[in-house]
């Protein structure tokens, strides 16, 4: 074994501390040498995308961590789940499916971790520190917290978050480390107006750009205004890590460890310069989507990551400018989200405007982990890059990405129409 | 001619089969179906191929964190690839592997191997994996 231990360390993957931290340490000492890490260290926070997935297999494992006494030793959040825990009747959803679904989720909860249920968990609760160490699970959620919030977390996947959560330790690796995280490419915006990137539109497509260009590279994007918000760097994260691994991106005056093309940089020189243009987001635009305009539409959703107050806002705004028209008949139109975002909603007067509308708003869960969605869904429109990105492969619809506005639109008259052109900024 | 070609153990194990060769990296998250083992990203260049008891060798995953969970859950489907070949560690595809073994006990090794070694791979043909990372690799009979 090439990884050095602490004391403690050694005790746990002795059993010392109970079977599920002697599972958990064992995992991660193994993972230590897939890494190649010298030794291992502390995190104080923890992320788990273990729960969101019902599989048998992911099932049994939190279980078996359960049975065997596991308790998460550091706070830890949970990502969206498989249902919507309080509604699940009403969208339908079997109740075989439902009550797997609950047992996973409940060996979590035993297990000490925070029912948040939510893939945005830095917009509400136990938001990471600036240079915090924590283990973060959910890919969206990892390159918010490493690139908007400079917290330090790995692409940790299912299973080692629960690991790290129980045991308060991971390899000292990658991400964890400062030198790790200087930036590798530099993207700059070239002919790109201003009035574009006041477009929501403009942040998922330019992140399925740099994850395209980037792979698995730190980018780092000059020309970004000082004034883009979090819910349109959450957008911009979630593509980048749908169609590439980014785990961190820097936007120069942006992001806190980008106050300065150098510190982006820690003073070395870009590996490559590569320029952005407005046909390459157009280009991106025609990559997302698989169905043409025009096309008869079954779904809008949005919410992928989960919708915040502020977006929810966003949308009663558009569909106020509506004059009353509402969804077309044969168009479901889902808003994801968490119960901490709902509890504010419900503070405000908007459920009556986006439910009248013909909004559902689904908590709680996904699209792509639960069974929402029928099967004689086959276009589903949505303003997520991720959603448009893994919609086609994982429910086997077409899917047209459009603005939010657009979205709406669609929805009322029931086919894929373009109004917004997010490149030109008109 | 077998051709002799020495990889890196990720997770070392024995393994055999055809390879299944892809230039392009893969999310296994939304990219392949735990119950079939097809791989259904349909903008992915293999999109309907089966990887299960192939050798799949690709560049490295991408994406999702769920990649794990997918993987983990084709061991205990019986869809998994026999073993993976990769030409960068990736510590998502590694984890599934890994819990995978601390679960079922089953092992599906993942060697990593140079640009050139990598390249020396065609579809089809048969290889042959050893706990060392050595990789022996029959050439498919053409023609």
């Amino acid at each position: 074994m090439s990884v050095m231990l602490s004391e403690k360390d050694r005790r746990m993957l002795k059993g010392e501390y109970g079977k599920a931290a002697k599972l958990a340490m064992s995992i991660l000492v193994r993972m230590a040498e897939v890494y190649g890490a010298e030794e291992m260290m502390d995190v104080t926070l923890a992320h788990i995308d273990g729960v969101g997935l019902l599989s048998e297999a992911g099932l049994e494992f939190a279980e078996t961590l359960a049975t065997l006494g596991g308790r998460v030793s550091i706070p830890t959040t949970l990502n969206m789940v498989p249902l919507d825990v309080q509604q699940w009747e009403k969208w339908r959803i079997p109740e075989d499916y439902a009550r797997k679904a609950l047992r996973q989720i409940k060996a979590y909860i035993n297990m000490g971790c925070i029912p948040t249920c939510t893939c945005a968990p830095y917009q509400g609760y136990l938001t990471p520190r600036f240079g915090q160490q924590i283990a973060w699970a959910e890919s969206n959620a990892i390159v918010f917290a490493n690139s908007v919030l400079g917290a330090r977390t790995n692409r940790y996947g299912d299973y080692i978050d629960i690991c790290a959560a129980i045991t308060g330790r991971v390899p000292q690796y990658g991400l964890h480390l400062k030198p790790n995280r200087k930036g590798q490419l530099l993207l700059r915006l070239v002919d790109i107006e201003p009035a574009v990137m006041m477009n929501d539109a403009f942040y998922p497509l330019l992140g399925y750009f740099l994850g395209r260009v980037a792979g698995d590279k730190i980018p780092v994007i000059e020309g970004l205004p000082a004034q883009a918000t979090d819910d349109q760097l959450k957008a911009l994260g979630a593509a980048a890590a749908s169609s590439g691994a980014v785990a961190l991106f820097h936007a120069v005056g942006v992001t806190p460890e980008a106050n300065t093309l150098e510190e982006a940089f820690q003073n070395d020189t870009p590996e490559q310069v590569i320029s952005v243009h407005s046909a390459d987001l157009a280009a991106a635009q025609t990559e997302l989507s698989t169905a043409e305009a025009g096309a008869q539409l079954d779904a809008v959703v949005l919410g992928c990551p989960h919708f915040s107050f502020a977006e929810f806002q966003q949308l009663a705004w558009i569909i106020q400018a509506q004059e009353g028209q509402s969804v077309h008949p044969g168009v479901r139109f889902i808003v994801l989200t968490n119960q901490l975002t709902y509890s504010l909603l419900q503070r405000s007067d908007l459920i009556d405007l986006l439910t009248g509308f013909g909004v559902q708003i689904v908590l709680d869960t996904c699209v792509f982990h639960c069974p929402i969605l029928s099967l004689e869904v086959k276009v589903v429109m949505t303003n997520s890059g991720k959603h448009a990105y893994y919609a086609p492969g994982e429910l086997g619809v077409q899917v047209a990405f459009g603005s939010m506005a657009d979205c709406v639109r669609s929805a009322i008259e029931g086919n894929v129409c373009r109004r917004e052109t997010p490149w030109t900024g008109l | 001619m077998d051709r002799i070609v020495i990889g890196k153990p990720v997770l070392a194990g024995s393994a055999e089969g055809v390879a299944l060769v892809s230039k392009e990296p893969l999310s296994l998250w939304g990219g392949l179906s735990a119950q079939t083992g097809e791989i259904i990203d349909r903008r992915h260049e293999r999109s309907g191929a089966v990887v299960t008891g192939k050798v799949f060798v690709f560049p490295q995953g991408r994406g999702s964190s769920t990649a794990s969970a997918i993987l983990l859950e084709s061991v205990k489907a019986g869809t998994a690839p026999a073993a993976i070949i990769n030409l960068k560690v990736d510590p998502i595809l590694a984890l599934g592997a890994i819990v995978a073994d601390e679960l079922y006990h089953k092992i599906v090794p993942i060697i990593v191997v140079s640009k050139e070694d990598f390249d020396a791979i065609q579809e089809g043909d048969y290889l042959e994996i050893a706990p060392d990372g050595t990789i022996k690799i029959c050439a498919q009979q053409r023609g």
